[in-house]
């Protein structure tokens, strides 16, 4: 995972609530079996819209997403994240997130920036008052600006570590590394091994 | 049995639960602060429904499998059960499969592909290669890997992101869970199972009963179960809600792992048998909850509803939303019987069916096997009942035909197939029609589970066999049958005075 500090790209002014995760990537996209190249899933439904706001050419390469509250409701599918990321989205902010999603979310390297309504609101006119408008989210000082807007932004303060460390869950655990080599050393000669495989005579 | 955190333990205190001791020998670093332990894991076992992205994980984050040799991989869920020769027709079937067969290659893990004698249901495969034992951490992706708890060992099952966290560490973090003690004590009359103990205990306590526990299952009605019927026990935790269910290592234990493929030997048996009969819950030990079961009292159980939980003895009638207190359950019940199709105050032996399953991880190993031949053996089946026998593993299959059960089977009538999950559920073509009624011997019963629109009665392997035979949920009791019969998942060599 990339080390996270501060990204600055197109915004999305995404007016909606309540976007559930079976939006952000309809169910039929969970019978895949990678981990990547999800992008032509993401809001499969509206994206048949001609005039939904990703199709627009203004948007084109946008890295911010900035939604309505109750973001990542529905299902506890991975795979809205991913699709997220894949289409090239390093942040969602939003008024409030789903509990799973905003986990997910941290765990994946896609900040989940949560922003009053009202600020919300701000940000939207800006970004449609020039649509295309470059906007930067920053990390380390947690602020979002675009155009002469300055705004704060939460997130959990373990989770903006991770980030910012690019952790995910399997390097942090392995940094602990040497206690698990320890642990594997000691570990007795009777417990179970699949390999080299054995094969008794009277096995039948 | 309302907090949703473990009792505080300190090191003084003494006295363990079974749990405790395999948890606290697997603790590779100890979580400070309300932080998770990091558990080590003896034993991966992989399919391909749940493992395809945890291998692409590795991939992407160019990470390798640290333990190739505490995993093992199968294919199972979708398999077909006939024609396995054949390429699998359903292209997201054969797209699941394949990518097993090309990760498994590229990382080089052990697998047991369609047509070999080790493939069949992951969960009936570790165990009968020896590789389930005692006092280990299993996990796999799949929620019915508390199977493997019947040998005294802490399994669980996890998901995608776990499976990719397991390849890359053998490790995961995990809070320690609450533990619950289930005591059965008593004897089962014949005719009463091992399925039938724990679709009362769910029946007991509800689906969500023994959520964030491990259940660990005591008294002197499990001691007298044989391992595949601890197998049927723990299998169906997950359906109580819990995280796992364990059955306290004895020589049972021990006699069944003796000289399997992958068991130890030598010195190495010797030290393991030392330290597994160190893991009983120690005298004093408490548990976080505790429940009674009298198995004098118990009759052969089936489901009548869309939950494991909405169960009744067979010789009761259907109930009724009325007959429920709790408002949620009241409405549970309404729309189960509108799904299910059936009328409140019903006697459940009227109940016709239109199919009989037995197999899956919960009843498919050789002792269910021969329960259900020795019910059906020299009988015709039902007209119109259409019965398939599917064994959990091909090493099953082939076992039971050494023993002339295959044939005992296809005189019956029955359809005698490969092993795999076959109608376990709807992800490979054994599947029942919208409509279509089943006594199954599997685990779950929600709303299509066994494809779309099907009804499914979970029962043991004796009712399954009494219940095609006579083309109504019947038990063995309902039978004029004049010898003994083996009853699924009891020791062998217990008296059975039928
Ligand atoms: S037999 Fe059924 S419950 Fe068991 S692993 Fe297969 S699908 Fe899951």
């Amino acid at each position: 995972m990339q080390k996270f500090s501060s990204v600055t790209g197109v915004g999305v002014p995404f007016r909606r609530s309540n976007v559930d995760t079976d939006q952000i990537i309809p169910a039929v996209f969970l019978k895949r079996v990678t981990k990547t190249g999800f992008d032509d899933a993401l809001f499969h439904g509206w994206r048949q819209d001609p005039e939904f706001i990703l199709n627009q050419p203004a948007y084109q390469g946008a890295r911010i997403l900035v939604a309505g509250p109750d973001f990542g409701t529905g299902s506890s599918r991975e795979h809205a994240v991913w699709a997220l990321r894949d289409f090239g989205f390093d942040v969602v902010l939003s008024p409030r997130f789903a509990d799973i999603f905003r986990g997910n979310s941290g765990k994946q390297g896609l900040l989940a920036g949560q922003v009053p309504e009202a600020d919300i609101e701000r940000i939207w006119a800006e970004l449609e008052a020039e649509p295309g408008r470059e906007m930067t989210v920053d990390l380390e000082t947690q602020t979002v600006s675009v155009g002469a807007l300055s705004i704060g932004f939460d997130i959990d303060a373990y989770t903006r570590w991770r980030l910012l460390e690019g952790l995910d869950d399997i390097a942090l655990t392995l940094r602990n590394e040497q206690a698990i080599s320890e642990f594997e050393s000691r570990r007795e000669r009777w417990r179970p091994r699949t390999l080299p495989v054995r094969q008794s005579a009277g096995a039948e | 049995m309302n907090s949703t955190e473990a009792k505080p333990r300190t090191l003084a205190e003494k006295a363990r639960t079974l749990a405790e001791k395999v948890w606290d020998d697997h603790v590779v670093v100890k979580g400070e602060n309300g932080e998770p332990d990091l558990i080590y894991i003896d034993l991966h076992l992989v399919h391909e429904v749940t493992s395809p992205q945890a291998f692409d994980g590795l991939r992407v984050n160019d990470r390798p499998l640290r333990r190739l040799d505490l995993t093992i991989a199968t294919e199972d869920h979708n398999t077909p059960t006939l024609n396995i020769d054949r390429v699998i027709a359903d292209p997201t079937s054969r797209l699941q499969i394949d990518t097993l067969r090309r990760n498994a290659e590229e990382f080089g893990v052990r697998i047991h592909s369609l047509g070999d004698k080790e493939q069949g249901i992951v969960h009936v495969v570790g165990p009968q290669l020896g590789l389930t034992m005692p006092g280990i951490t299993v996990v796999c992706g799949d929620s019915h890997t508390s199977t493997h708890g019947a040998f005294g060992s802490m399994a669980f099952g996890i998901g995608t992101s776990e499976v990719e966290h397991v390849m890359a560490t053998q490790t995961l973090p995990l809070k320690p869970f609450k533990t619950m003690a289930i005591n059965v004590e008593g004897t089962l009359r014949p005719g009463v199972t091992a399925k039938d103990i724990i679709l009362a205990v769910i029946a007991k306590i509800g689906t969500g009963g023994g959520q964030g526990y491990v259940l660990e299952y005591r008294g002197s009605a499990i001691r007298s179960l044989s391992m595949d019927g601890r197998m049927t026990i723990c299998n169906m935790s997950i359906e109580a809600g819990a995280r796992a269910g364990m059955v306290a290592p004895d020589q049972t234990t021990f006699d069944y792992v003796e000289g399997r493929d992958h068991a130890p030997t030598g010195q190495d048996w010797e030290d393991a048998v030392a330290y597994w009969k160190t893991l009983p819950t120690d005298e004093g030990a408490v548990f976080d909850a505790e429940i009674f079961i009298d198995a004098d009292e118990l009759e052969p159980f089936v489901t009548w509803g869309t939950n494991p939980g909405q169960g009744v003895s067979l010789s009761e009638a259907v109930p009724g939303p009325d007959d429920f207190d709790d408002p949620h359950e009241k409405v549970a019940a309404q729309r189960a019987l509108e799904y299910m199709d059936l009328e409140a105050g019903t006697p459940m032996k009227d109940i016709r069916v239109d199919a009989v399953f037995m197999g899956s991880c919960t009843n498919s190993r050789i002792e269910d096997l021969r329960a259900f031949a020795s019910i059906i053996q020299g009988q015709k089946k039902a007209d119109g009942v259409r019965v398939m026998v599917v064994p959990g593993s091909a090493r099953v299959r082939l076992e039971a035909e050494a023993e002339g059960l295959d044939q005992v089977i296809k005189d019956f009538g029955a359809e005698w197939r490969f092993a795999g999950c076959s109608m376990c559920l709807g992800m490979n073509p054994d599947q029942l029609a919208p409509g279509e009624r089943c006594a199954s011997t599997s685990n779950r019963n929600f709303e299509g589970r066994q494809g779309k629109g099907g009804r499914t009665h979970l029962v043991s392997p004796l009712v399954a066999a009494a219940t095609a035979i006579r083309g109504t949920l019947s038990s063995p009791w309902d039978l004029s049958i004049d010898t003994a019969f083996a009853p699924a998942g009891q020791q062998r060599n217990q008296e059975v005075q039928a």
